[in-house]
């Protein structure tokens, strides 16, 4: 018995946490799930309450099997419980990268898949689920499915937040690199019309690219920001030091958050002082440097524990898209936050591209905006359900793996393919064993 | 559900007609609660699922679905069932609100201790037996809000209302007990000590200093979502005001006029 939540720290439930080694165990342990159901978590990185099952049982899969192996070709077959952090470890110094890393390198194998999740490089590779060859699912039978792109199961498992059954293996594709580096130019812009056209413009000539945006700042230079644009690096884009050993990996936290910080910590005043050196720092024409795998893809991995700076109250993240031609609603909203004097310590804007078949699957070709915000501000509640609004009537949605706090309204207004995805899984799982707060929360069973 | 900025899915109102329970409940509702059921004497003759009276009307036109069971506190052996029906009806209880209560004047309690008893039955057994039904589906469910309406009535028992008092005393006791009880189940009890609440209940009575309005202990209620607090006092200033009359020497406290 545990209570858990997830990375945002908010909300915590209680549920009976087992941890099977193998697909028998988890077979036996979904099998003599009880009424309030199963669900499957791997490092807690979703921030809201998708890996939590109130009053059940929640599959730690972090000890399952814990196994892969890579072919000549760079396919990659690995077990679900399998971080990307151990993966990237292994596979870097052997030249193979993973063709699609969230903002931290801890989250597993299982939970990349689950969520779909997307990079830096979703407007030329889109996300995880793309590079996915097969599958292999528990489901509520008992049985181990191996599914692939053909399959209707396999793209309702891929960004199905775990409810069609515990993934136990993926097999999919890496990209070969030739260093542990990235070639960066890092430019800033001057507002929020600058940061999207040079986005639009220059994307295309780079693999990964983010823009990062001050959203304290205000007036002419709301939406101000700093746009990283990197590809993997060749040798000779290296410092000298590091010609040496290109493929060299071995990442580690710098630093470890105290395990009790005080609310409030990262308020209005240390947020303005930190946007204003960070977009100081940044140069006003681009600069190209040259920078390691790890601080380019996760620098937040650099502090360990980071999410217990915003105290006690946890925090909530607040990530949506929005289609092409919808900027006016990505404006409204940074005007709008930007207005009010929202702290939102990391705000990220980035530019989709094409999306996955996954039937809840989040990105589509579009802007993304994703913003951290600490939970106690007031009237944070209602600005989110209005934004819930805009996105929702602008054609766009909020992302599964970061939402705590949407409406169940809003989930039906905004995934339009629910419904059949729905039907896939009362298929797949006729008697709603796996189950999830987020799931009841946002009544997707 | 219970998100993560506090707001709920669903609201179990026990007392359905109660004042402060009908204001929480709305207050809810606001903040994004869609499902309510109310439970309430005769309520299913009286306020019929779908409609006819005005808190149903009130909920709908927020824009939440209503239903209506009957409830009788006096009946503990009703309770557990009655629970479970809810539950039925709306899916897991994010917060439950026993807000039934009868506030009987001293001076009759005096001359009929059958009516003492009865009344205590309600303020204070009523509670636990309803109470204990709630927090073991609370527990079940590994999350939910238990909100228990004390009073400091109860904090220290005064002469002019000392049957009351007791049983808010009682139920005080009994809901610290159950918040700790439940610490680490993922439920929780938030215990509200209220002034003297100006409505419906106190109508005729000189309201006592730091009187406050059913509107404001709702208020209260729903921002202890928020937080992890067990006791919430309303006015918050009553805390610092009870530390004090908890000092004074009881030859003062039978002095009190009230």
């Amino acid at each position: 018995m545990m209570l858990l939540t997830g990375w945002g720290r908010t909300a915590p439930t209680r549920a009976t946490v087992a941890r099977p080694r193998t697909a028998e165990e988890a077979a036996a342990l979904v099998a003599k799930a009880g009424r309030r159901g199963v669900v499957a978590r791997g490092l807690g990185r979703a921030y809201g309450d998708a890996a939590q099952n109130a009053g059940g049982l929640v599959l730690d899969c972090t000890a399952l099997e814990p196994s892969w192996r890579v072919d000549s070709t760079g396919l990659v077959t690995a077990s679900a419980g399998v971080s990307l952090h151990d993966l990237m470890t292994a596979l870097v110094p052997r030249g193979w990268f993973v063709p699609v890393t969230p903002g931290t390198r801890y989250v597993t194998v299982g939970g990349a898949v689950a969520a779909d999740v997307h990079g830096k490089n979703h407007h030329v590779d889109s996300s995880f689920g793309a590079h996915l060859r097969s599958l292999r699912l528990l489901t509520a039978d008992g049985s181990v499915r191996t599914l692939e792109p053909g399959d209707d199961l396999f793209w309702a498992t891929v960004g199905g937040m775990g409810l069609t059954g515990v993934i136990v293996e993926a097999t999919f594709q890496c990209v070969p690199i030739e260093t542990a580096w990235m070639r960066v130019d890092v430019e800033r812009t001057r507002d929020l019309d600058q940061t999207l056209e040079t986005m639009a413009a220059t994307d295309d000539g780079h693999r990964y690219t983010v823009a990062w945006i001050d959203l304290l700042a205000r007036g002419g230079r709301m939406g101000r920001g700093v746009l990283t644009r990197g590809d993997h690096a060749a040798p000779g884009d290296l410092p000298a030091r590091a010609r040496g050993n290109p493929l060299a990996f071995a990442p580690r936290p710098l630093l470890s958050a105290p395990p009790w910080a005080p609310g409030g910590l990262l308020n209005r005043a240390t947020v303005r002082a930190f946007n204003a050196a960070w977009y100081g720092k940044a140069p006003a024409t681009p600069r190209r440097i040259a920078q390691g795998v790890a601080p380019f893809f996760h620098p937040l991995d650099g502090v360990d524990g980071w999410n217990r700076m915003y105290g006690p109250r946890g925090f909530v993240q607040y990530q949506f898209v929005v289609p092409l031609g919808a900027e006016d609603t990505l404006r409204r909203v940074v005007e709008r936050l930007s207005g009010a004097g929202v702290v939102s310590f990391l705000t990220v804007l980035k530019r989709f591209g094409a999306g996955t078949p996954g039937m809840l699957s989040f990105p589509m070709p579009g802007w993304t905006l994703a913003l951290d915000i600490p939970a106690g501000q007031s009237g944070l509640a209602a600005m989110l359900t209005e934004f819930d609004g805009w996105v929702a009537a602008a054609g766009g949605r909020l992302y599964l793996a970061k939402d705590s706090r949407m409406s169940a309204t809003t989930m039906a207004a905004t995934y339009l393919r629910l419904g059949e995805w729905r039907e896939i899984r009362r298929r797949a799982d006729p008697d709603g064993v796996f189950v999830s707060d987020l799931a009841r929360r946002l009544r997707l069973c | 559900m219970r998100n993560a900025l506090g707001s709920v899915d669903t609201v179990l109102l026990l007392g359905g007609r109660s004042e402060i329970g009908l204001a929480i409940v709305e207050r809810l509702v606001r903040r994004g609660a869609r499902r309510v059921v109310l439970a309430a004497r005769d309520a299913t003759a009286s306020m019929k699922d779908g409609g006819g009276t005005a808190p149903v009307d009130d909920l709908e036109r927020l824009g939440a679905e209503v239903h209506v069971l009957d409830f009788d506190a006096a009946r503990p052996e009703t309770h557990a069932a009655l629970i479970e029906e809810a539950a039925a009806k709306v899916g897991d209880l994010d917060v439950v609100i026993p807000a039934f209560g009868v506030l009987g004047s001293q001076a009759v309690y005096d001359a009929d201790p059958v009516a003492a008893a009865r009344d205590v039955a309600v303020n204070f057994g009523g509670h636990v037996s309803i109470g204990l039904a709630a927090a073991r589906r609370l527990r079940e469910q590994g999350h939910g809000t238990l909100v228990v309406l004390s009073s400091v009535a109860g904090v220290r028992v005064r002469k002019a209302n000392f049957v009351y008092g007791s049983a808010k005393a009682g139920l005080d006791g009994f809901a610290q007990g159950l918040a700790d009880a439940l610490h680490g189940s993922g439920a929780r009890v938030v215990v509200v000590r209220p002034g003297f609440v100006i409505g419906r209940m106190t109508r005729g009575m000189t309201p006592a200093p730091m009187s406050v309005t059913a509107a404001e202990v709702a208020d209260a209620v729903v921002e202890s979502l928020d937080t992890r607090k067990v006791i919430v006092w309303v006015p918050a200033r009553l805390r610092l005001a009870f530390a004090v009359m908890l000092l004074l020497p009881r030859p003062l406290w039978r002095r009190l006029p009230r």
